[in-house]
């Protein structure tokens, strides 16, 4: 087990280092750079700028400046907000991305499995189909359509909400809603697959002879088997969810991660765009890592593959 | 009273000689102030840090006398001697000041700027006495006063403080922070949260307090428009950065109360490439120019209240307005293509439009298409590039014909004209015309203002003529204003001093 | 519409005919009433997009200034744009853009990753673990990320092989079929997995049969249904997030439009032109809608597991 942690832990740092070059190399390569401005600064300027953030170096002494520093834990100044550090952004916007990918995420699987169970208990009835057809307007409709129609309905006309922001804790409402909806079909899917399978199993029928209610069967016995198949899909979930923030980031004016990581691709903020690319991919690794283990915990056969 | 304002992106920094960009411009106007300061209505120079200056017979020599009661927001006073110190740390080469070439008209500062010279009391900054700054330009400047009236880079930096955070010759450190932050505007920096809020408060220093009336300013940095406009209508904002286009009608019809569509200082224009042929031919930047229906585009495309430009410069620019004028009908343009060797379009190639990605620049880039499509028989394709890859492209003249735009720093018609110098960074047309420099120059050195405004008059007159850009409409700025905002003046820079805004 | 009960009286003549897996799978196809509403809408949307515009009096381009944006009525049944374009016709040249993306994309996709996957459960032992170890650092990437950025970075590629106008959109398929290949890589690899071990195949080593036979002629047909499911289920992935990238204004250029593009347009006019957003909404929903019933439909029909992933 522990050679299996080390061995993936060590292609993950593997992983890591390809990733850091690829996206160091790549952002360079873009047209336009971090000083490029509707008003041209004259090249005397543009060079005293690039000497002041050391872009006049031979690109690979850049390289391993950064790979120096990112060593010691530093990530660099922000090109675009000179008096903050990226650590510092880092620290002040993930946990807002955080706060609101965890809600979504709690939203999606209360609609998810609520959704998926009813289907499985009233397989091929109306009930089904509605379940299901629910569930898919969330991976049907993009967000930035659910997201503005929210808004309208439920801060213009009901009032209920503010229009966007993230200043009181009722503005975590409607993008957690509108984000978690797109989560909640494939955790639905897996729900009914997963009810199905164990409403069929014989501890399910002895306990419908001995007169439980049907009720009762579902929620004290098949639901802890049925969720198995959504467990597995809690990495890729919470991976999307976090990578997928950024459109509603927008559109609600909430100040995150995702946001700042796509307006700094635009503004060629260097260390910012390599900066917010670590901190996804570390965040997808670890959470790769931790559902590898599990299932070589609970599947020793993958061991072997490892 | 506390007056929560839309204010477009985040901010990048507060300091007044690192920053360039609108959002910050408008934060700064609240939270510093410049030698001289502008008059809410017509942005005409007036009384700030200065009490009052003279000017030397040549135009050369300023003489600035500071108000004794000039403070700092920690009840440090402001002296001759600060300026001199903050004029030396933006043109020092290391802070590499964007704007620094704004200060490049004072004699010798340039040089220092560029690493030539090195000893500062060479350049034309003198501290006469604690009370007294003299500047001494490198040549006439006439619109020297207005320039240090509208432009932040010639505010006053708190050196004091920023010497403490090691920041004389480093952007970004920690001084600009709430709770660092020392300005002298009629406002002080409050609390910041990033890409939430930034709140400033009114500055008990300031040597103006009795006209203050504002308590507190809330800037809320929104991007997008759209969420913006909900904002405002649900009650958060009492004034937005901009408005969607869409929402223009709707607000003429059902809260005109609200809608603000001003003039701006700005001109919109298409550039051509004079270095790639047919477009070097002058009949054919013509025709293409006569082509366009100006008046259809404001009234159904941009729709905000735009007027169609005929001229680069601004028409009634403190007092310019240029008598030159683009005229010509469809046929006159359909007889210039054919004289230029393409009758009916035939055989004209298939140019290309550059434009940043954004609605606004593609739904006019399409109209304008279909009619050089219709008027002229052209298929002229359309290609959008992401900001920065744009600008790139622009700087490397790697295009036909590039939208473009250009919003005057200060109040005077030099700034629409000075760009298409040969030698000008902007220019990115390719053009030179020996006529067009030396009117330029001369202009600067006229003696008064009607001499030089006839010197832009013949300007004008050579850039109808020879058309190096397609100039569209002028800009207006439109936004939606709660009607309880006081105070709040049409400018045509849309600069808007905060000190005298107040709430009903 | 043809109504599931309807068709079932021909049924048994097509049980003569057809081999009994395939068979089965359609019978169970044409039982579950989404999966054929799917069908049926996907091949309405489809023949409309690609022949409606022929049919079209406006240009997809045409515009009237004067008149702006008008709601539907008997000239425009779908109304006009703000420049006065037919709605209808845009939106139907706009489906061909979206749908050609969706299927070229996954097309990539998939051939990448069938290849990928039979090869690699194909010859097994540390090739195999090596390949299949490539495929799960590859999943650890940020991938929406290095779409954005392969997208912002596309002007300059461009620029340095002198694409044409339309290259955006090719580089768009590779994009996203560079990112959506992975999982059908896993699934192809375990399906190959499992086959091999199946007798026909020993039988046809024993025989004396190449590999590239094996291969082809008897382990590829025998993972088309998961195959199949996979591809129906990443086609509105592809769409959609063709849909994100035009929101970030890094999708299809003009003067082509995707209905990305439409909805973006639409979602910033939809109180005073709501038929701007929903149409083009309308539609490219009912076209996931569809495609995801279609693909869970498949699922159930051709009894795939998706545990896998």
């Amino acid at each position: 087990m522990l050679r299996f942690i080390t061995s993936r832990t060590l292609q993950s740092l593997l992983a890591l280092f390809v990733v850091i070059t690829a996206t160091f190399f790549m952002i360079r390569f873009v047209p336009g750079g971090p000083f490029t401005a509707e008003k041209a600064v004259t090249p005397e300027i543009l060079a005293n700028l690039e000497a002041h953030y050391g872009l006049n170096k031979p690109l690979w002494q850049q390289y391993l400046d950064y790979l120096g520093s990112l060593a010691r834990g530093d990530l660099g100044p922000s090109f675009k907000y000179p008096n903050r550090t990226v650590n510092e952004i880092i620290a002040d916007k993930l946990p807002v991305s955080a706060e609101l990918g965890a809600l979504a995420l709690a939203f999606a699987l209360a609609l998810g499995i609520t959704l998926g169970t009813c289907a499985a208990v009233y397989r091929n009835t109306w009930i089904d189909y509605t379940a299901s057809a629910f569930g898919m307007i969330g991976i049907s409709v993009p967000t930035f359509v659910i997201g503005p129609l929210l808004v309208l309905l439920c801060a213009i006309h009901l009032g209920w909400f503010n229009a966007s922001g993230w200043y009181v804790p009722a503005d975590r409402v409607l993008p957690a809603l509108v984000l978690g909806f797109a989560y909640a079909a494939p955790i639905s899917r897996l729900t009914r697959g997963g009810m199905l399978e164990v409403l069929h199993q014989d501890f399910i029928r002895t306990a419908r002879a001995k007169g439980v209610s049907e009720f009762r069967i579902v929620t004290h016995h098949a639901l802890r088997g049925g969720l198995l198949p959504v467990v597995s899909y809690l990495g890729p979930a919470v991976a999307g969810i976090l990578t997928g923030s950024f459109v509603i980031e927008t559109i609600f004016t909430i100040p995150g991660i995702g946001r700042e990581f796509v307006n700094s691709a635009f503004n060629r903020d260097y260390t910012l765009v390599l900066g917010t690319v670590i901190l996804y991919a570390v965040l997808i690794m670890a959470l790769n890592l931790v559902v590898d283990i599990v299932q070589a915990w609970m599947n020793p056969k993958v061991r072997l593959e490892g | 009273m506390i007056w929560r304002v839309g204010n477009g992106t985040e901010p990048q920094d507060l300091d007044p000689q690192t920053v360039s960009g609108v959002p910050e411009h408008k934060l700064i106007m609240a939270l510093f102030e410049g030698l001289v300061a502008e008059n809410p209505r017509d942005l005409s120079p007036e009384p700030g840090v200065a009490e009052r200056w003279e000017v030397s017979a040549d135009g050369l020599v300023y003489t600035f006398h500071l108000r004794a009661d000039a403070l700092w927001s920690d009840g440090t006073p402001i002296t001759a001697s600060t300026f001199l110190r903050s004029y030396q740390r933006m043109l020092t080469p290391a802070l590499a000041a964007e704007y620094s070439y704004l200060l490049h008209c004072v004699r010798g500062a340039r040089d220092y700027n560029e690493g030539r010279l090195t000893d500062f009391s060479q350049v034309g900054f003198r501290a006469v006495d604690d009370r007294t700054l003299q500047i001494t330009l490198q040549a006439r400047t006439p619109y020297f006063l207005k320039l240090l009236a509208s432009h932040y880079s010639w505010y006053p930096v708190p050196i004091h403080v920023i010497e403490k955070f090691h920041g004389l010759a480093r952007k970004g450190t920690a001084w600009t922070r709430a709770g660092n932050l020392v300005g002298n505007g009629a406002f002080v920096l409050k609390e910041w949260r990033q890409q939430q809020i930034l709140t400033v408060a009114r500055n008990p220093h300031y040597w103006d307090r009795a006209c203050v009336r504002l308590d507190e300013i809330h800037f809320y940095p929104v991007e997008n428009q759209d969420t913006e406009e909900r904002m405002f209508r649900t009650g958060q904002l009492d004034i937005t950065y901009e408005l969607p286009l869409a929402k223009i009608d709707v607000y003429r019809r059902e809260n005109p109360a609200a809608l603000r569509t001003e003039p701006y200082l700005g001109v919109y224009f298409y550039r051509f490439n004079l270095k790639r042929p047919p477009l070097s031919d002058r009949r054919v930047r013509r025709a293409l120019a006569l082509a366009v229906d100006r008046e259809s585009l404001v009234q159904n495309v941009t729709r905000g209240g735009q007027a169609p430009a005929y001229s680069v410069s601004y028409p009634g620019t403190a007092g310019y307005s240029p008598r030159a004028r683009l005229s010509g009908t469809v046929e006159d343009a359909r007889r210039l293509l054919a004289e230029a060797g393409f009758p009916a379009g035939r055989g004209f190639p298939r140019l290309e439009l550059l434009y940043n990605t954004s609605q606004n620049h593609r739904i006019i880039a399409e109209a304008i298409q279909q009619m050089w499509r219709r008027h002229l028989g052209i298929d002229i394709s359309l290609r959008n590039e992401e900001w920065k890859v744009y600008l790139d492209s622009q700087d490397a003249m790697n295009f036909d014909l590039q939208r473009g735009g250009w919003i005057a720093d200060y109040l005077d018609p030099h700034v629409f004209l000075e760009i298409w110098a040969s030698s000008n960074l902007n220019n990115d047309t390719g053009f030179a015309h020996p006529d067009y420099d030396r009117l330029l120059a001369q202009a600067l050195a006229a003696p008064d203002d009607a001499t030089r405004y006839e010197r832009y008059q013949q300007l004008d007159a050579l850039l109808v003529e020879e058309l190096p850009v397609l100039p569209l409409f002028y800009y207006t700025n439109v936004r939606a204003v709660s009607p309880r905002v006081r105070g709040y003046h049409h400018t045509l820079l849309d600069n808007h001093p905060p000190k005298y805004v107040w709430l009903e | 519409m043809n109504l599931p009960g309807a068709a079932a009286p021909a049924a048994p003549a097509e049980a003569e005919a057809g081999s009994s897996l395939w068979h089965d799978a359609w019978l169970r196809l044409r039982k579950n009433r989404l999966a054929v509403f799917g069908l049926w809408s996907l091949a309405l949307v489809t023949l409309a997009c690609v022949a409606g515009p022929w049919f079209s009096p406006y240009g997809y381009e045409e515009q009237q200034l004067d008149l702006g944006a008008s709601g539907p009525g008997l000239r425009h049944w779908l109304g006009t744009d703000t420049l006065g374009r037919d709605l209808l016709v845009r939106l139907l040249t706009g489906g061909r853009v979206s749908l050609a993306v969706g299927l070229a994309a996954t097309f990539v996709a998939l051939t990448i990753g069938v290849v990928y996957g039979a090869v690699a459960g194909f010859v097994g032992g540390k090739r195999d673990a090596f390949l299949m170890r490539v495929v799960d650092i590859m999943y650890s990437l940020p991938f929406a990320i290095f779409v954005i950025l392969l997208m912002v970075m596309s002007e300059e590629i461009a620029k340095r092989f002198n694409f044409g106008p339309s290259w955006r959109l090719v580089l768009l398929f590779v994009a996203i079929g560079a990112v959506e290949w992975l999982t059908m890589a896993r699934i192809v690899r375990s399906q190959v997995m499992a086959v091999k071990k199946m007798e026909f195949i020993e039988a046809a080593r024993s025989l004396g049969y190449g590999r590239r036979r094996i291969i082809f002629r008897h382990i590829l047909p025998n993972i088309l249904g998961p195959v199949i499911v996979y591809t129906t289920l990443t086609i509105p992935a592809v769409m959609l997030l063709e849909a994100f990238l035009s929101f970030l204004g890094l999708g299809v250029q003009p003067p082509m439009s995707s209905w990305g593009v439409l909805i973006k347009d639409g979602a910033e006019k939809m109180e005073e032109f709501p038929w701007l957003l929903i149409f083009p909404a309308g539609i490219f929903s009912l076209t996931l809608f569809s495609l995801n019933f279609l693909g869970d439909g498949l699922r159930d029909a051709l009894d795939v597991r998706s545990s896998k992933d």
